[in-house]
């Protein structure tokens, strides 16, 4: 089999992970080696699906002795097999990474005879990279659940970020989807690295050339819709990946069902992708605004709101809280503004030092006026004319292109009902999310 | 910002370099006036009365030193960026925010709601944001030894494109082409040169520069998700225009589907296996 063909089938089979960043790492190249890692990440091109293209994102193998059930690669399904030599793989990456094709690579495999022979092959692949071709991009390894807690060390000490995935949000969906999975044997291993990570963090405070491990951290992904878990849930296990593992990302990846069975969508179900971006608008407010999962989501309100992102939701159900003063309010404040994000939150507090802020600054400023003239006052006054209610808002912060996802995916509406009976929603049933605010 | 000095009836003309600016400024301060515009030497016609302001090394070097000193070290480097912006009539507004820093200070750059430093600044992040992107979409090819990448940037980004790829590559020989300001960056381990060039047309790609482009595109092809494609999203986070340069979206004349042997091999050890 020639490259090419390989590396079409383990593309293929790699590309439903979500993870591909390269942040996290910085160094510059030693004299004589090649690549090196800039914390924010580079992307180095763009899929026709949207999603940013950073690594070579490649299975070592497809072939898997594992039967899950949501999984391309399961062993019970018919497909064309083939594994990259650790030769050919270290080859093709430095190839692509001196033309400035990708960032660095990113390791994952199924099962190949054993999850210890797998690990082993991926490390001599890293060994030969770091090694012989003396090459300082970017690597993220995944670790395979069911290894040796040496060859995961020795996998952390050439790579820049480890990923374990959860998979699914809940242990009954492991036990019925991923059989041979189970919660301890996913959560051990990121267990382990997270408390390397921190002993490694201590050891290099000691000693400066300490061997680094996993100097990216650790990032985990979980696959969305194909179980009935709530957004309620699934945001709290994201607060408490990373607070007790110290995770440094968590990725959601919405299912796409490409198996037959009847434990899970069927085919054709189209994938939740806007239940998919909101979460990914409550992860960034868990890990950038302050906010916490119990805040945005509640026993009431166990989904989040399509229509409206979710900050937007979390402010109007606190209307009381609003408006707030431009001049006067604490960053912290500001950050639970909707329209107003981290970096123009930081620039209000700047240029307020040099004197008092109007409507007309802030949009200089590049705050979302649209949405945040809903939450603001300046020097005491809101934009003139504007009057708030809670429905009177939400009408006017409602997203077009929600609006427009929520016609093609009746399945959306259904959340919003208050029957706990997953119904189909009826067409223009937009009484639902308008009601979350009561 | 408000002029510091009056206005003058004049324009000034300089050579249109960083330095020439800088003279703008010292001679804006020594006449104590805010002259009516200030036009690089092939800037346009004006209608006003025009001054002559010829680049001397030591009024520039003099306003450089001074800068960091008297106003902020980071209003110095908003002065460096902003002429790496295409900004069109930058000039003025940075005279005007320069004027105040040099009598309020650092807290110059506090002004962020300013119409002059609020256009220079976002001009500035528009110019490094275009660096940042172009690190990323910028794709060399090889031949013999040398890695050649042709870039189309609407700013002037090559010094901070070779601060990138200085770090990333040092040990390789690679030539960087910014085909918009007609510059070259030579990178030989050790040695980094800027020079002015014309014309580079890139030779056609030998069997294994090929063979590579193949795979980086059947990769790209690959990746992508169908049940999820979504032409708008890709176009806004990269843009039409850097599609050009791109080996992902240009056509290869000879792919190795296309030569004896049919498909990838050679390149690669095992490649035939």
């Amino acid at each position: 089999m020639t490259v090419l063909e390989k590396l079409t089938i383990l593309t293929d089979a790699a590309k439903y992970d979500a993870a591909c960043t390269s942040s996290g790492s910085s160094r510059t190249a030693a004299p004589g080696s090649l690549g090196n890692a800039t914390s924010c990440g580079i992307c180095h091109s763009f899929a026709a699906d949207g999603r940013c293209i950073t690594l070579l994102k490649v299975l070592l193998s497809n072939s898997c002795v594992y039967d899950c059930q949501y999984c391309v690669n399961r062993v019970s399904r018919e497909t064309r097999r083939a594994t990259f030599t650790p030769e050919e793989l270290a080859e093709l990456t430095i190839g692509f990474y001196r033309r400035n094709y990708i960032e660095g690579l990113f390791l994952s495999s199924g099962v190949l005879r054993s999850p210890d022979y797998t690990c082993e092959q991926m490390i001599r692949t890293l060994e030969l990279l770091r090694g012989p071709y003396r090459f300082g991009g970017y690597i993220h390894a995944k670790a395979i659940p069911g290894a040796d807690p040496r060859l995961i060390e020795r996998l952390g000490l050439l790579a820049d970020r480890m990923s374990v995935n959860i998979e699914l949000p809940t242990q009954e969906g492991l036990r019925r989807l991923a059989p041979d999975k189970s919660k301890t044997s996913i959560l051990r291993p990121m267990g382990y690295i997270s408390g390397r990570i921190e002993e490694n963090r201590r050891d290099l405070a000691v000693y400066r050339h300490a061997p680094r491990f996993a100097p990216a951290g650790q990032s985990t992904q979980m696959i969305i819709g194909a179980t009935p878990d709530s957004d309620r849930h699934i945001i709290s296990l994201a607060e408490g990946l990373y607070r007790k593992y110290g995770l440094k990302r968590v990725f959601y990846s919405a299912y796409m069902p490409v198996t037959e069975n009847a434990l899970l969508p069927p085919p054709g179900t189209k994938p939740p992708l806007l239940r998919e971006h909101r979460l990914y608008q409550a992860d960034w407010l868990l890990r950038f605004y302050g906010f916490r999962a119990d805040e945005l989501l509640d026993e009431a309100h166990p989904q989040l709101n399509p229509l409206v992102d979710p900050k937007c939701g979390w402010a109007l159900r606190h209307l009381d809280l609003f408006p707030l003063e431009v001049n006067r309010a604490a960053y912290e404040e500001l950050l639970r503004v909707p329209g107003i994000g981290v970096k123009s939150a930081r620039r209000i507090v700047t240029a307020r030092r040099a004197g008092p802020l109007s409507f007309e600054a802030l949009r200089k400023l590049g705050v979302v006026l649209r949405r945040a003239q809903y939450f603001l006052t300046c020097s005491g006054r809101m934009t003139p004319g504007l009057r708030v209610t809670p429905e009177s808002a939400m009408r006017a912060l409602a997203e077009p292109q929600g609006l427009a996802l929520l016609h093609e995916e009746p399945e959306q509406l259904s959340l919003f009902r208050p029957a706990p009976a997953p119904a189909r929603g009826k067409e223009g049933d937009h009484a639902g999310p308008l009601s979350l605010l009561a | 910002m408000q002029a510091r000095f009056p206005c003058s009836p004049e324009a000034y003309r300089y050579d249109g370099s960083f330095d020439g600016f800088l003279c703008c400024v010292f001679e804006s301060f020594r006449r104590r006036e805010t002259p009516a515009a200030i036009l690089p030497q092939e800037g346009p016609m004006s209608l006003y009365r025009e001054r002559q302001i010829d680049t001397d090394a030591g009024h520039a070097a003099r306003v450089w030193r001074a800068l960091p000193l008297r106003v902020s070290p980071a209003a110095a480097e908003l002065a460096r960026n902003v002429f790496l912006t295409c900004l069109p009539e930058k000039e003025l507004p940075l005279l005007r925010v320069l004027q105040e820093g040099f009598s309020r200070g650092g807290s110059v750059m506090n002004f962020l709601a300013d119409s002059d430093l609020s256009l220079l600044l976002r001009a500035v992040r528009a110019m490094q944001n275009e660096a940042h992107l172009l690190t990323g979409f910028a794709r060399f090819s090889q031949y013999g030894p040398v890695l050649l990448a042709v870039v189309t940037p609407k700013n002037h980004v090559l010094p901070l494109l070779a601060r990138h790829f200085c770090s990333r590559m040092p040990g390789e020989t690679f030539v960087i082409f910014d085909k918009t300001h007609r510059e070259a960056l030579l990178h030989r381990p050790g040695r980094l040169e800027f020079c002015p060039m014309e014309e580079l047309t890139p030779p056609p790609p030998d069997r294994t520069e090929a063979e590579y482009r193949a795979l980086w595109k059947r990769f790209y092809d690959t990746i992508a998700i169908e049940g999820r494609l979504n032409p708008r999203c890709r176009m806004s986070h990269m843009p039409r225009r850097y599609w050009e340069n791109m080996t992902e979206f240009t056509e290869t004349p000879e792919t190795p589907e296309t030569l004896p042997g049919g498909a990838a091999r050679g390149a690669l050890p095992g490649g035939g296996a």
